[in-house]
């Protein structure tokens, strides 16, 4: 190939400069695209990416070959083929997942994340929309407003999208009709108002065929709004709000190479900053004054939402990541119970009173929701009454969290408002949230403070509280071991209280029956009476089945480490129904009695207990004198003839 | 103040980066030489300045790396002070795992795949950062910026965390491990521009230079060195190349390019109608071949 002259290759530095400088300066809109099953959204993005010269000729190429293969358009180019990825899905026909593609044009850089508009897939298109500026929601000209479109717009709205361009497609099958077109805008308007949607840019479109995409169509004269490309190129960025709030940083990491340096990095969240400026800490309320913004490149004068940064304060205040550093006139709350929004991801339902990790902006905590206020439909957006959330679930819940953190209402900041819940177990991402408001603002809580303590209590006992938490099948022998415990305990002088389920769920929860919710719920309060038993100074044996180690460990939550002493006692599930003493295994086999735990309700084996009695080698005696022995070696107990000896002593 | 586009990409990766070293015991960046790891790399030396990088590079070579890579990669780790883990498979390196013999497939699966796995397991990285963006391949697209793998490294594209606003899951349990991929929503412009405005170095392969290749199967493939035999009538000749992507010189093709400035490269990425993964012989192995790899552990 022969070089280029001189002259050429000044041409082609001084032509890609000004275009470097002019994409330079491109800002960058991130949207979602929704719609229903066949409404033609992988073909319209399809589209934009071809319209905006985004396609490689291999790629195009490729495309040609799966169309033959897979494509639904006959010889011609199936543009959904460029989309939709994954090998399994292209079988089904649909798109399951949250894709994402990349365009750009003169003006700006665009991220899509298309998103499924199949009925069980709402969780995916929460996800998407929680990154996006805007929604394009497509409505086939000739269905007008479905179930599926008011679902999409209530989310749309529901994470915090304010605009809407409304894409009605396939124009070319309803004759570019002005008159279906407004008809379903209309009907679209009406119904977007009541979800306070009010910036909403209808678009006559044939995504197929390719009119009003880029090009003004000559079939649609009588409209004079821009094309979707127009409109995507012009409007306003998410990104301009949030320069508008008051500042805030996460602290991500503490940054320390060595003694002379402590810099806090993060991600700015709202606002911006400049080195001088006075701060507060939160939640700990502390203040100081920026020093400097670390970079690089040299320190910054001042830095804006959405830079990830790295400054020092001018007089040391101890914070650690999960602290929160915000301006001083216009700081965050803090609180550790919120009423929120919560879409629920997962196949195994939320309960509440069930123990989840909780991760918002930097903190990851201990959570639990503490009830659902109600559930919301999302297609006909009525208020249900819910004792769980299922799959793709969204409810209104109060929700509390283990220690104070600060935070923003949702609709004021998406970084410090919006979180994520985890499953302690499995680890998976299982719902998403958003924050509303503080159910009762930490600095108005004043613990009551009273003189006469748990440990004064216990001291008058002569004993230290604890709970004895018993789990194991029905007729593993909980309640005779806890029961000769208890007589042991008795004996030596202490003060007990056993917690069973004859003493329990015949009065405090005789309200509750057996489903998942239920158990959860039972055992939950069973925990808090446990709680206040200990904190009356009493040694606490709770007898209950107790299948589920979510609520097991949320039990132990609740109290100090060395107060609760978790007791396995194991037997096969063949032992114990052979022993059957209250003929409840004979009733489950009959069908009479359902979910019961080992035969069709789960028991989760303890991990690690504190104590494992295996009661098909060891009698209820010798389990007993282990379990006081257990509790003896590990000071849990004092030995009664230790007791005495301080007693004489201090006598 | 609105930010620009690659201003809000390099605070995106900062902010995943950070987020790792917060949340992960002991994380690792895969470190391929190429363009985007060398944009990767400069990303994280911005993220934790005035620190140390947190964390050590690996880099998995398959023995048939273009030398220039090995000399740049050896240059960038002394000049910015770097920790480096280079790991080859030694049961490929002893069976003599050669990409003209095997062919591609199994030299990929050997040397990249497994050698991958056996480092991360060797060394106990529970993260590992790499360079992929969505914008590559279809089924990247649908990759999550933090990726989880099973403890025999799996990918299971039917089953991956939701991931919302900036919250990343980082939690798993011991065995599992997480691909972190800080570039997902760059493209291959982006990395040029950020090339260019940062100054990043990178791999002179990428400039155009006379260099030897035959041409094989439709693609040039570069004589870096005497182990590739040439096929009866094939004769090496010298030719104005440059690499748009670089791994394996035997899996690699160039492009005839008089492009050896950035701005001209940039000129050429504007223009071209050729995507990058195309000189790369390992995607063309079969329908949807880069999401099996992806499920057996390949980056």
């Amino acid at each position: 190939m022969p070089q280029p002259s001189a002259i050429d290759r000044d041409t082609i530095a001084l032509d890609v400069e000004d275009r470097l400088h002019a994409h330079q300066h491109k800002g960058l809109l991130r949207f979602i695209t929704c719609g229903s099953v066949d409404d033609g959204k992988s073909t319209l993005i399809g589209r934009l990416l071809y319209e905006s010269k985004t396609l490689f000729d291999d790629q195009i190429t490729a495309v040609m070959a799966d169309s033959k293969r897979w494509g639904t358009q006959g010889e011609a180019l199936d543009f959904a083929l460029l989309v939709d990825g994954l090998a399994a899905e292209r079988e089904q026909g649909i798109t399951i997942d949250v894709a994402y593609r990349f365009f750009t044009t003169d003006r700006r850089k665009f991220i899509v994340a298309d998103t499924p508009g199949h009925e069980q897939y709402t969780r995916n298109m929460v996800t998407a929309a929680s990154t996006a500026d805007a929604a394009v929601i497509l409505i086939d000209a000739r269905k007008g407003v479905l179930t599926q479109t008011r679902r999409h717009s209530y989310l749309a709205s529901l994470i915090g999208i304010r605009r809407v361009v409304l894409a009605i497609n396939k124009m070319d099958l309803v004759d570019y009709s002005e008159q279906v077109f407004r008809a379903v805008e209309t009907q679209y308007r009406r119904f977007a108002d009541q979800l306070g949607l009010s910036d909403v840019i209808a678009i006559p479109l044939s995504a197929l065929e390719g009119d009003n995409v880029v090009e003004a169509s000559e079939h649609t004269r009588w409209y004079h709004g821009p094309t979707l490309m127009g409109c995507l190129e012009t409007l306003p960025l998410a990104q301009e709000q949030r320069l508008r709030q008051p500042f805030r940083l996460p602290v991500q990491w503490v940054n320390r190479p060595n003694q002379e340096f402590r810099g806090f990095a993060g991600t700015i969240a709202g606002g911006s900053i400049r080195s001088g400026e006075p701060i507060r800490v939160l939640p700990s309320g502390r203040t100081s004054r920026i020093g400097r913004i670390v970079s690089h490149d040299g320190d910054l004068d001042y830095a804006v939402a959405g830079q990830s940064i790295t400054l020092t304060l001018d007089e040391e205040v101890d914070i650690s990541r999960g602290d929160m550093i915000a301006g001083i006139g216009d700081p965050p709350e803090v609180a550790d119970q919120f009423e929120v929004t919560l879409v629920w991801m997962h196949d195994d339902p939320m309960m509440p009173g069930r123990d989840y990790l909780l991760k918002i902006a930097t903190n990851t905590i201990g959570a639990s929701f503490t009830g659902i206020k109600y559930q919301v439909n999302v297609n006909t957006l009525e208020r249900l009454a819910a004792k769980r959330l299922d799959l793709n679930a969204i409810g209104i819940c109060n929700l509390a969290v283990d220690r104070s953190i600060a935070f923003d209402p949702y609709a004021n900041n998406a970084d410090t408002g919006g979180f994520i819940v985890i499953d302690r177990l499995s680890n998976n991402t299982v719902g998403a949230g958003l924050i509303h408001f503080a159910l009762r603002r930490s600095h108005n809580i004043h613990v009551h403070h009273l003189d006469v303590d748990k440990a004064a209590r216990s001291a008058a006992k002569k004993q230290k509280a604890c709970v004895l938490w018993f789990t194991g099948y029905s007729a593993s022998g909980k309640s005779t071991i806890a029961n000769l415990v208890e007589k042991e305990l008795h004996a030596a002088g202490r003060h007990t209280y056993i917690l069973d389920g004859d003493n329990v769920r015949h009065g405090l929860n005789k309200d509750l029956g057996f489903t998942e919710a239920d158990r959860v719920e039972n055992i939950r309060r069973v925990a808090e009476v446990a709680k206040l038993m200990a904190d009356a100074g009493l040694i606490t044996l709770v007898s209950f089945i107790s299948p589920f180690r979510s609520e097991r460990r949320m039990a132990r939550n609740l109290l100090k480490p060395d107060e609760f002493v978790e007791i396995f006692v194991d037997v096969s599930l063949e032992v114990a129904e052979q022993r059957d003493p209250k003929g409840l295994y004979r009733k489950v086999r009959s069908g009479e009695l359902r979910n019961f735990t080992g035969i069709d309700s789960p028991y989760e084996t303890p991990e690690a207990p504190d104590i494992h009695i295996d009661t098909e080698t060891a009698s209820a005696i010798e389990a007993a004198d282990a379990i006081v022995r257990h509790l003896t070696e590990h000071g849990i107990i004092k030995s009664p003839l230790l007791d005495s000896i301080d007693e004489d002593l201090t006598q | 103040m609105n930010l620009t586009h690659l201003q809000r990409l390099e605070a995106e990766s900062i902010h995943i980066m950070r987020e790792v070293v917060a949340e992960a015991d002991n994380p690792v960046m895969l470190y391929s030489i190429g363009k985007d790891s060398s944009v990767m790399l400069h990303l994280a030396i911005k993220a934790f300045y005035p620190a140390k990088l947190p964390f050590p590079l690996l880099h998995v070579d398959t023995a048939w790396k273009f030398r220039e890579m090995i000399e740049f990669r050896d240059d960038t780790v002394r000049r910015l002070n770097l920790d480096l883990v280079v790991h080859v498979n030694p049961d490929g390196a002893a069976r003599g795992i050669d990409p003209f013999v095997h062919g591609t497939a199994i030299h990929t699966h050997v040397m990249k795949t497994e050698g991958l796995k056996q480092a991360l397991d060797l060394y106990g990285f529970d993260v590992a950062f790499g360079g992929a963006r969505r914008d590559e391949e279809k089924s990247r697209a649908k990759e999550r910026v933090f990726s989880f793998r099973s403890a025999q490294h799996r990918w299971d594209p039917k089953n991956q965390r939701p991931e919302l606003w900036r919250l990343y899951n980082a939690r798993k349990h011991k065995g599992e491990s997480i691909r972190v991929f800080p570039l997902s929503n760059w493209t291959e412009l982006d990395i040029w521009q950020y090339i260019h405005l940062e100054r990043i170095p990178i791999v002179p392969l990428y400039f155009a230079a006379r260099r030897p290749v035959v041409q094989r199967d439709g693609v040039l493939i570069m004589v870096d060195d005497d182990r590739m035999p040439l096929h009866p009538g094939e004769l090496p000749c010298m030719k104005q190349v440059r690499f748009r992507t670089l791994g394996c010189y035997p899996l690699t093709g160039a492009v005839e390019s008089a492009a050896d400035t950035l701005p001209a490269i940039i000129q050429e990425t504007l223009l071209t109608t050729t995507s990058e993964r195309q000189g790369r012989v390992i995607d063309r192995d079969g329908d949807a071949s880069m999401e099996k790899k992806k499920q057996e552990g390949y980056f």
